[in-house]
């Protein structure tokens, strides 16, 4: 049986989300079954970058839009400087050839890497599948829990 | 060394060098022995590390001039 790796990503923020995907693809190269379970600010990190139409209450609809739409509009955990500090991090992150948020959950669904949206925080947040970009898994804790339990590795981020 | 499959990961920043080096020992077929390139400063223990844990074999390695050569035999 192949060995197991999961990871929950509980931050929003980009610089804990770039690790998490890291870390994702390489147990996925070390033939790992992987499995990240995305719950809270996490579930940003799957948005669509554009507005998605949904019929929604208020609070989601202003939960929605104060929300970062995606990969690609997290802020850092440390030095965000008004989202001034994103950019200078992609800024070096090109200059030394590594791969983009994007780039990372692209490359971890290319290897099979499972992304798990957890429904519960989703309904909290007012997030609909809709609005998360394809491919996904929907669960809650029990599935996680099915996947932990068989696996050595297991993150929370 | 005679190699069945160059790899070359220079300049390509973790977790490249080992996600590329994984696509391509699938490709192989058992026994065959694989050429990796990387310039990454880690790679020499990421090398060994996921060669034993992947159950390959590391037949040996070399640094020269900030390029480390990787060659592993799929088992």
């Amino acid at each position: 049986m192949a060995e197991k790796t999961t990871i929950v990503l509980f931050s929003g923020d980009l610089d804990k989300a770039i690790a998490a995907f890291i870390i994702a693809n390489g147990a996925a190269a070390y033939d790992h079954e992987v499995t990240i379970f995305f719950t809270f600010w996490g579930l940003n990190t799957l948005r669509k970058d554009e507005v998605v139409k949904t019929r929604k209450g208020p609070l989601e609809k202003a939960f929605g839009w104060m929300m970062p739409r995606g990969a690609r509009k997290l802020g850092l955990s440390k030095m965000n400087f008004g989202g001034l500090g994103p950019q200078m991090i992609k800024h070096v992150m090109k200059k030394h050839n590594a791969l983009s948020l994007p780039q990372l959950i692209e490359l971890a669904q290319e290897q099979g890497v499972k992304l798990v949206a957890c429904t519960m925080t989703m309904d909290l947040l007012g997030l609909q599948k809709e609005e998360l970009i394809d491919g996904l898994e929907y669960a809650g804790v029990a599935a996680y829990l099915g996947d932990a339990v068989d696996a050595k590795v297991n993150l929370f981020i | 060394m005679k190699t069945d499959l160059t790899v070359d990961t220079k300049g390509m920043a973790c977790p490249m060098p080992i996600v590329k080096a994984k696509k391509a020992l699938d490709s192989l077929q058992s026994g065959q022995v694989m050429e990796v390139l990387s310039t990454d400063k880690g790679s020499i223990n990421d090398f060994q590390a996921w060669v034993k844990q992947t159950k390959h074999e590391l037949l040996s390695y070399e640094e020269d001039n900030g390029i480390y050569k990787f060659y592993v035999r799929k088992i």
